[in-house]
């Protein structure tokens, strides 16, 4: 059958089943959403605020703006695309306008973004619904409606700085979050290319036994081997070579020892995976990604300053220079007392995570200085006044 | 056939069509949105996010909760709830499965939501996207897809005291937002059906009646007139008794007067209306906000669910825009408007099984009005509006000083302050701070080889170019 006979075989029966009352004749009030879909209830709701000031906070920290698209788009937007998982999306009804389906993913819709308003450099997060026919038969309890949470960097910099810092992201969202121990693991696709061609993987077989590969977070490395032999077609031989490899772990020593490595050294896309993989790890230790032990607590307010004294009668120049700190776009604190303790200050401190405490003394004013202090640390760096504060 | 049978059959030839590639055969990518929908840039969404933040707070300051619903709703949910309208739903292809539709407002899946939940109680506030399929031709630059903020208090309470907090949270919004001044007419359903029983239009008519005065924000009233009489076959007589009420404004003491009025007096939904429209003004008294507050006996609304009280806020500064989305309910609000409500008590008794009442009365705010508005103001303004809220620039004066960027940023970071570093290994000292004035970024913190080894790092205001000079105790 051609595609438009079988249009028109489809149109027919619809037609048909319109003509038979299709799910119309009933006029019983079904008290259900559509299957795949859910409300979210206030204390659901109340949640789900949580996690998205989190997650929206460290994006904003890190300078990100953010865009929204339509949830449709031009089914042409989106053709072609998705390969295998195009059957999953959701197309609307012709209803004599342009033909038109939901959104898949937030990726395609960013990318035609950039390229309808020829941007070439945004570092932007999108968070937002999208929409996916999964066969309940094989996926049973996935959602069709669901929220993705995209932050994407676009643009031509310096080697793997951007890198780095989507991983530091990652990292300062899945602390603050408080899901416990986690670990990220990094790789690379020039480093998994090059590895398949230096074990004997024929060039056309690469995506599929990546694929496989892949499957390794699932299945025992002795599965993963059958289905590479039995179902792909590898040699033995190459399944055991690839074996070898996808067994290594560990961080900037693995991958000098790799660039050492007599088969993969002479394999031009492995080394440039590899070097860029050491770039990677040392600004991923600059960014103290590799420390596992600092853990954020939760906190309810956002200050990064609060203002004390060590000593008596300094209310005024505390709250000038809280009031400075705020016009500059700081958010500040200063405690409600005219002569607080500076125990209680730094108390304050603590308990809601101030970060920072800028200290005035009557010694320090005279010299024109000011103690900043980390209160996690106790460091302290000493601000020299330029202009009469 | 049966019906499933003809699903059967319908799947395996979706499944043929898919497997012959389907519509995949050309690859171009179309650079444009479905007609009638937009994106939202950066600096459209920093303006939306102030606008939500007023406006949620509002609703929080109200106790009100939030819940979110899908987007789409079995079809058979939406229909036969919006009358006339319904020919606007987005449905979706019949791809063998349910048969579902985009959602048309806000309220009918509330409805759905108490009567699936059975919940009798709840103040509650939504804000999500809605869709319509707009005739082009007659709205001309209406959106297809735009927000609706809604909030509504469900429940049997004492008469009138969440129709008057609903009514005192539109213009603690409206204040907020500092759109210029404004002013909120209100009328009853059941004042509109006694006037119009008394001046003698027939029953059956009262509904048609009503969305021709609705008209009267847009049109004269001798056009109105016309309507009535040469459209909807009213005699003039009756045409013109209708036209002595509908021009009454004023307040609680207008309530007083028709509660004399030898006609309405007699019809007994007028006498209800008009009690609970004094009862109304009393709390609105009470709640400070009459002097914006105005019962107008022309205000009609076009929906047909709403029972009780019915109100509209409109800017007395109308900025003519081109797109005039509002977020109301039906077509035909008047330029200006940007919130509208009432109470509708028989909604939720459709979805019920047992045709329980749940009693509702809400409020919709005109959500795409005000962003236009705000954008039209922020265009026009001096001030910048930022797309990021990053407080510091991370620089370098010299080359080879990736390192110590790195760092610093990262410290700020883990201190929770929003600070930006150029994704340059050896930037130049002008294009840092460029990026700072374009993105206005208002602190730049300065790394050079001499201040580093005198372990030194120079603060600068960007706008003002003071510098403070950081010295750092410890080796950084």
């Amino acid at each position: 059958m051609t595609l438009s006979q079988i249009d028109e075989e489809v149109a027919k029966l619809l037609q048909l089943k319109a003509q038979l009352g299709g799910d119309e004749g009933k006029h019983v009030f079904v008290l259900k959403t559509a299957k795949g879909t859910r409300d979210y209830n206030p204390k659901q709701m109340a949640i789900r605020e949580k996690v998205f000031n989190i997650i929206i906070s460290c994006f904003k920290r890190h300078g990100a703006e953010t865009i929204d698209t339509p949830v449709f788009e031009l089914k042409e937007t989106l053709t072609g695309k998705y390969g295998e998982d195009s059957k999953l999306i959701y197309d609307l009804k012709d209803q004599g306008g342009e033909l038109l389906s939901l959104r898949y993913d937030l990726t395609v819709p960013f990318a035609r973004y950039l390229a309808m308003n020829k941007i070439t450099n945004i570092k932007r997060y999108h968070i937002a619904k999208v929409y996916r026919r999964d066969n309940p038969a094989m996926t049973r309890g996935r959602y069709r409606e669901f929220y993705q949470c995209d932050f994407d960097i676009a643009g031509q910099y310096d080697a793997m700085i951007p890198d780095a810092e989507c991983l530091k992201i990652v990292y300062e969202i899945l602390n603050e979050l408080d899901l416990g121990d986690f670990h990220i693991k990094v790789n690379d696709r020039r480093i998994l290319d090059g590895m398949f061609a230096v074990c004997g993987v024929p060039d056309e077989k690469f995506r599929t036994i990546c694929s496989t590969v892949d499957k390794l977070d699932k299945m025992a490395w002795e599965d993963v081997k059958k289905e590479m032999v039995n179902e792909k077609g590898l040699s033995e031989d190459v399944a055991d070579r690839i074996g070898e490899y996808v067994s290594m772990q560990g961080g900037q020593d693995l991958a000098e020892r790799l660039l050492q490595d007599p088969k993969l050294s002479q394999n031009k896309q492995a080394c440039a995976g590899l070097t860029d993989m050491k770039l990677l790890f040392s600004y991923l230790e600059l960014f103290q990604v590799t420390d596992k032990t600092s853990s954020e607590k939760v906190r309810t307010t956002e200050t990064q300053v609060l203002v004390a004294s060590a000593q008596k009668n300094l209310l005024e120049e505390r709250l000038k220079l809280t009031s400075e700190l705020w016009n500059a776009g700081v958010k500040a604190e200063v405690l409600y007392k005219k002569n607080p303790k500076l125990l209680s200050q730094l108390q304050h401190c603590e308990e809601t995570g101030i970060p920072l405490v800028a200290i005035l003394g009557e010694q320090e004013l005279k010299d024109g200085v000011v103690k900043l202090r980390n209160v996690a640390s106790r460091e302290e760096v000493r601000l020299i006044s330029d202009q009469n504060h």
